[in-house]
């Protein structure tokens, strides 16, 4: 174990904690840009420090693609390769196969695929994906997993579920730097709830520095994913990081953290910066299109990143699609967003504020110290609050009628 | 703005000192324009910017064609003009309608009527009162005037129309200048000694705070390129300052600084960027030529190296061992190359960093042999030192 999980605040099932890890020190409900080849695409580490950022997530796929992970060890490191003193974490390269890959197939000893470089036969065991990840150094490490989408129905669900709680046993035995990188195990068991259960206690048993919450944000629907997030949160340890994989749009982070989890990751930003789209409180600003032509106001007047305290909505729409700093400036603007809402999270729940960030514009208790918070439901403005949120908020203990107009 | 001439050496040469409003320092010159797409470099966004040495990096150039399918003049009169829609205050920009990246001159569809350019956005014909209202609504620290520029093939008849397009536009687009901003004139002449005298000449006595030079870097040869720079300088007044565009290499803007030219800008960092090449010519003057053959040396020219060469997989040093630019500081040639190979474009923002704070030293020098009045033998020493090293390979092999 290396790694101190410590509760700060709470409200019902959200909390806040501080992650200790041997890099950095975070704080916890936090969001993990994705640094897919050892890089946040267009921005430095010195930005990414700047606006906050905490821990980022390599693609272990990917970095043993290229550079190569032995290429990255005898340079020492990811951390030293790139050059990002925080924190950083792996994956453990089977999803991406699985969802990249021609004919990649699960079996047993692991997950054979044809190499992307000459079409070669390949297999990724338990054992193959830590070394790659001891090799590579991340503070936290992902046991390989057999992930199935929830999409999928059957036999194929139970198997795969069996199977991960194997692989866990085959990872922990290969791990040769416990002291250094923290192997979390996945939990599976698709949208069934008594396989989840059994999973979730196969891992707990495992005693484990942390735990994640996989096989989701796959297109399953969203009255079955809180409900997934819902079960494993109220069985895994209180007192150990729980993380959900691929999550993903701020509703979500904010609707996964009221029921109790504390770490995040995706592409969206970045990659719906690319597209021309910015994150704003209403939800998404599509820079692209063309009522933003003469549109002298920034992106979000609640932000305070440096893109909207310097530039329009305007100028930036001149830039997005044509020119590469579009992209730099948008994925800024909107990794800047996600942690500013990390960082509201957190804070709201230590101050005991975390109910009160969600009330309706209308209502003067946002007017506190921190007036920056998401207020996730303006996204809603005629109270059309989907009702998967009310459902997730319900159980979380957390009063939303009056932002409902049903 | 303001201009003042310091130092002279080797009769032409000079090194000055220009002050813009905005610029909270003033600027030496001979002075690099940083290449800028609407405003902001290519890849280097605005908040590493001020990484680069200031205030050496402090003036950028743009063209006012980068806008033509962006806000429109009154949206960015409205903003306040370009500085602040750019979010750099304490920047100096120069608009000229060419930028010899994107925005290259089309002679062929020049009429009477306007300026032809290939841009992003298609053909754009430009006439002076829509570049007038352009400039006007950015409101430049300098700009200069819509210009005719022809390539060095041009025949004499068309040559010489360019001549007199330049001028009545000159003369156009100074009845429409806005108060504040300095207006450099246009002056163009192709290949011709006798055109470009005259046009020199025609625009030496209007009222302008300074010169563009044009025309350079469109066909014309290494050899023939100083007569036809003296054409023009010898007929200019000393005390105002002369900006050229077109001369990106090293040994050409020695050229232009050889013939009394000031404020270049330059392509040359942008097409090292993005062909993954960093520079690494010596810029100490006092060091010695090194003919020792070296592996990493293998197929490179010593004045830059091209990271996506798999014999930089490993190597863990920066790109100059003393250079003290971000990516020198913080990334080593490994990692690049590594990003240059996953396609990441921070590849891009880094090596521009680094070619940029190189291409400003270089130009640091050629102030400093400027002062210590040797600027002819420092330009004839950084020439034959790059010559020399084909020399030695010859001999290596």
């Amino acid at each position: 174990m290396a790694l101190r999980f410590e509760v700060l605040g709470r409200f019902n099932r959200a909390r806040a904690a501080q992650l200790t890890l041997p890099h950095f020190a975070c704080q916890t409900p936090l969001f993990m840009p994705v640094g897919t080849q050892g890089t946040i695409k267009g921005l430095t580490t010195d930005q990414l420090e700047e606006i906050g950022c905490q821990i980022i997530l390599g693609n272990t796929y990917h970095l043993a693609l290229r550079p190569t992970s032995e290429l990255i060890d005898e340079l020492g490191g990811l951390h030293k390769f790139m050059n990002w003193p925080r924190a950083l974490l792996t994956d453990s390269g089977g999803f991406q196969m699985v969802s990249l890959l021609h004919l990649a197939d699960i079996t047993e000893k692991g997950v054979t695929f044809q190499s992307p470089v000459d079409g070669k036969p390949m297999l990724l065991t338990p054992e193959e994906s830590i070394q790659i990840q001891n090799r590579i150094g991340a503070d936290i490490i992902m046991a390989l997993d057999d992930v199935v989408r929830t999409t999928i129905t059957g036999p194929r669900i139970e198997e795969a579920m069996y199977r991960t709680l194997r692989w866990v046993d085959r990872c922990i035995a290969a791990h040769k730097r416990p002291h250094e990188q923290n192997l979390f195990g996945i939990v599976q068991g698709g949208l069934d709830p008594v396989l989840r259960d059994i999973c979730v206690r196969g891992l707990v048993d495992r005693n484990l520095p942390g735990y994640a919450i996989g096989g989701l944000a796959g297109g399953e629907d969203k009255d079955s994913f809180w409900r997934v997030v819902a079960q494993c949160t109220a069985a895994l340890p209180e007192d150990k990081p729980r993380y959900v994989m691929g999550v993903g749009y701020p509703l979500d982070i904010v609707v996964c953290s009221a029921l109790g989890a504390d770490m995040y990751d995706c592409v969206y930003p970045t990659r719906t910066a690319r597209f021309g789209t910015a994150l704003v409180p209403e939800g998404v600003l599509k820079l692209k299109h063309n009522a933003m032509v003469n549109d002298t106001r920034p992106i979000d007047p609640t932000c305070a990143c440096m893109v909207c305290k310097n530039y329009t909505r305007a100028y930036i729409h001149c830039l997005v699609t044509k020119d590469a700093m579009g992209s730099q400036l948008l994925s800024y603007h909107n990794l800047y967003y996600m942690l500013q809402l990390s960082r509201n999270l957190h804070s709201s729940i230590v101050e005991g504020r975390f109910p009160e960030c969600y009330i309706i514009p209308d209502s003067n208790l946002c007017a506190s110290r921190n007036s920056n918070v998401v207020r996730f439901l303006w996204q809603f403005p005629k109270g059309d609050v989907p009702e998967w949120v009310c459902n997730a908020m319900d159980v979380a203990g957390i009063d939303i009628s009056s932002c409902c107009s049903s | 703005m303001k201009f003042a001439v310091k130092a002279l050496s080797s009769g032409k040469a000079r090194a000055g000192v220009v002050h813009l409003g905005s610029c909270p320092s003033s600027i030496e010159t001979p002075c690099l324009l940083l290449s800028t797409r609407k405003g902001l470099p290519i890849f280097i966004s605005p908040d590493l910017l001020s990484s680069l040495p200031s205030p050496d990096s402090n003036l950028l150039q743009f063209s006012p064609l980068h806008f033509s399918e962006g806000p429109s003049p009154k949206t960015i009169s409205s903003i306040g003009g370009l500085h602040q829609m750019v979010g750099l205050h304490e920047y100096g920009f120069a608009a000229v309608a060419r930028d010899s990246i994107q925005c290259l001159p089309e002679c062929g569809s020049t009429n009477k009527t306007g300026a032809s350019f290939e841009t992003p956005c298609g053909r754009r014909l430009i006439k002076p009162v829509e570049y007038m209202e352009m400039i006007t609504s950015m409101k430049p620290n300098l700009w200069a005037t819509l210009a005719d520029e022809v390539p060095a093939w041009a025949n004499n008849k068309r040559n010489k129309t360019s001549v007199d397009r330049t001028v009545k536009w000159l003369d156009e687009c100074i009845a429409r200048s806005p108060a504040g901003g300095a207006v450099f004139g246009s002056i163009v002449g192709g290949s011709n000694i006798e055109e470009r005298k005259r046009c020199a000449q025609e625009v030496a006595v209007r009222n302008v705070s300074g010169y563009w030079i044009g025309g350079f870097g469109l066909g014309e040869s290494m050899e023939e390129r100083p007569s036809l720079l003296n054409a023009v300088t010898d007929n200019l007044p000393k005390d105002w300052p002369r900006m050229i565009c077109g001369l990106g290499l090293p040994e050409e803007v020695l050229q232009g600084v050889a013939a009394g030219v000031d404020l270049f800008d330059s392509a040359y960092i942008y097409h090292l960027t993005i062909g993954g090449f960093a520079l690494t010519f010596p810029l100490d003057r006092t060091e010695k030529i090194d003919y020792n053959y070296q592996l990493s040396d293998q197929g490179s020219d010593r004045t830059k190296i091209n990271l996506r060469a798999t014999v930089y997989r490993k190597d863990a040093t920066p790109i100059v061992e003393d250079c003290c630019c971000y990516t020198c500081q913080n990334h080593t040639k490994a990692y690049i190359n590594h990003l240059l190979n996953v396609h990441e474009m921070l590849a891009q923002i880094l090596l521009e960093i680094h070619n940029t704070h190189h291409y400003l030293g270089f130009f640091r020098s050629i102030r400093e042999a400027i002062k210590e009045g040797c600027f002819e033998q420092f330009q004839k020493k950084f020439v034959q030192s790059r010559r020399e090293h084909l020399a030695a390979d010859v001999v290596s092999v």
